[in-house]
This record gives C-alpha cells, structure tokens and sequence, in this order.
C-alpha cells in the first residue's frame, strides 16, 4: 500500500469517529433533559460533523476515486466503518451518554493536541481548528462527570454504573495496531503508546474529583478499527443513512 | 427540594468598546453552569466575546405599579434634553 492510501485508511478512523459521535449526540436533539443540555449537546454534535466534513473529504480526496465525504459517510457499509467501539455503544441515560463523551473527549482531546504538530500539514491544520472546540467538549464533559459523581446518591450510582459499562472500550482507543505504528513512524500521528499514561492520568483526576472508582476491568474491547463492530453501529447507521439509499443522490 | 435549577439572566457583551446587554434568561445549578449555558444558548452565532450571568433573585426591579411616579415627571422637562444649541455640521454622534 502506498503511504497516501495509507494515510487515506487512517483518517477514516479520525473522520469516522467523529461522524458516529455526532449522530449519537444528535439523537438528543429535541429529548434533552432541560433545554440548555439538549442545546449543549447539539452543539457539540455540530461541531464533530463539521470535523467529519474536513477529515472524510481529505480521506476522499487521498482515495482518488472521487468520492466526496457524503459518499463516505451515507454509502459506506458497517464493516467498512473504521471508528473506535466506545463512540457507537448507545446513548443510554444522561450519565451514559455523559460517560461516554468524556472518555472520548479525554482521548481525543490528547490525540488533536499531537495531530496540531502532525508532519501532515494538511492534517495539522484540520488539528488545530478542532482542538478549540474540543477543549469546550472536554470541559463541558468533564463537569458533569463531577457533577453527576459528586451530586445525589442516585446520579452517582448511575454515572458509576454507566462507566463501567463504557470501560471495556477505552482499550482501543490507546493500543496501537500496525496502521497507528506505521502513522506514528511517519510523524503524522502519535505512539499510543505514549499516550495511554496521559490519558488514563487525565481520566483519573476527574474520576478522583468525582469521588467516582476507576473500574478494574482487565478485558478490553477491541474491533472498530478494523471494521469489527457492536451490533449498534448497524442500526444506527440504518437510521443516518436511510435518505441517501432509498432516494440516491437526494439534496435539500 | 426545589424541581427546577434557578434562572439566570445573561447579558452579553458583542465587542469591545460596547456595554454588556440583557439577551435573555435561562436555567442552571450554579454560576459555573450558566455560563456554559449561555455560552451554549446565546453565543452560537458568534454574538459574543463576554459573558455575565447574574441569578435572577438577584435583580431589583422597579415596580410596572410605580411608572408613573418614577417617569413621567421627566416628560415635561424638554429644556433636560440638549436640543437648544445650534451644533456645528462636523460635529457628529450626538
């Protein structure tokens, strides 16, 4: 495979994170807890589709076989998607949804800080214009972890028990496979490895402000990257793309 | 316990130079959270580069039964405007 191809495959896994995330928090849209959350939530929403817009074009762009990111994000197949397992798993209760945001944001978070420096310039700058919005995303998360962990006794049984449920797929996000080393090799994105520390140390710091428990979980789930997914991301995309298979090429 | 978070009013600031201006109101658990509220609710569109938020108990309102003794002594009082003077034409904004 030639390094643009390669390049090309990796930013599926970027692009394809972001567009999951941001239909799973569209879902919100309209059944919000209160008004401002369901907002907040759209917002951030918006803001990883406008991500996906940049990431999936670039990725077209590499593949060489005019494809435009709608063609990526509405006619591509489940096992052809490329993003991480913990950003399908469903939206569950606030505290789930929560959950989930913050253990991505934490990552994604770290993972944008490196991307900014990336020797892909055209990456870099895709990099920098999405940490701005995701330092909000990760603060917003972050204080409802502690919100919801050092609230009531019932929001901190739920967003205890949200994340373990969420915990098994946060393995996949820092445990590199041959395509993340080769990128990382290039300069073009970070060793996992180096970032697995950081990660999980920035994880702690709220949990611990939280008064929350880390899960001691040994198994991790692995899979998304390579197109092996839960049984959610089906359905979801059965929702996401329903218009463009049933009326191809339908625009506003 | 009370069901609902208190209201918040939310002034705005657009640019520097300009005063913070009442945009509206909203619910949030503490000042923290109204100003991620606001942040979220009002400055979506790039409205703005400040944001204050004041709990809405806070504010002292005079009373709509009052208008007439708070305003309209001010009304026949023209010569408190200063529209006597002949301004020359290069002076503007006034």
């Amino acid at each position: 495979m030639e390094t643009s191809t390669k390049l090309g495959a990796y930013l599926l896994r970027l692009g394809d994170n972001t567009l999951v995330l941001g239909q799973r928090l569209a879902e919100w849209c309209g059944h919000g807890p209160v008004l401002e959350q369901d907002i907040a939530l759209t917002n951030i929403s918006l803001d990883l589709f406008g991500q996906t817009r940049s990431l999936l074009q670039y990725a077209g762009e590499l593949e060489g076989k005019g494809r435009s990111e709608d063609d990526l994000a509405f006619l591509r197949d489940v096992r052809e998607f490329r993003n991480c397992l913990l950003v399908e798993q469903p939206n569950g209760d606030f505290a789930g949804t929560i959950a989930r945001q913050f253990l991505f944001d934490s990552f994604h978070y770290l993972l944008l800080e490196f991307l900014c420096d990336s020797t892909d310039k055209h990456l870099a700058s895709i990099a920098k214009k999405s940490l701005k919005e995701v330092t909000y995303h990760l603060r917003f998360s972050s204080e409802w972890m502690i919100r919801l962990g050092d609230g009531t006794e019932v929001s901190h049984h739920k967003i205890q028990a949200a994340l373990e449920d969420l915990w098994d797929y946060t393995g996949e996000l820092y445990t590199p496979d041959e395509l993340d080393s080769e990128m990382a090799f290039l300069g073009v994105a970070p060793d996992l490895n180096k970032l697995r520390e950081p990660y999980l140390r920035k994880v702690e710091a709220i949990l611990d402000t939280a008064t929350l428990r880390k899960p001691a979980s040994a198994f991790l789930q692995m899979g998304g990257k390579t197109g092996r997914h839960s049984e959610h991301l089906g359905h979801l995309l059965a929702e996401m793309q329903f218009l463009q298979r049933a009326y191809p090429g339908l625009t506003w | 316990m009370k069901k609902n978070w208190p209201l918040w009013e939310v002034f705005i600031r657009s640019k520097n130079g300009l005063s913070h201006k009442h945009v509206g109101s909203l619910h949030a658990a503490d000042a923290e959270m109204a100003i991620e509220n606001a942040r979220d609710v009002y400055t979506r569109r790039s409205e703005g580069i400040s944001i204050w938020v004041v709990e809405s108990g806070n504010i002292t309102a005079s009373s709509p039964n009052q208008t007439d003794a708070l305003f309209d002594p001010a009304n026949d009082k023209v010569y408190r405007h200063p529209t006597f003077y002949d301004l020359p034409d290069e002076v503007k904004h006034i």
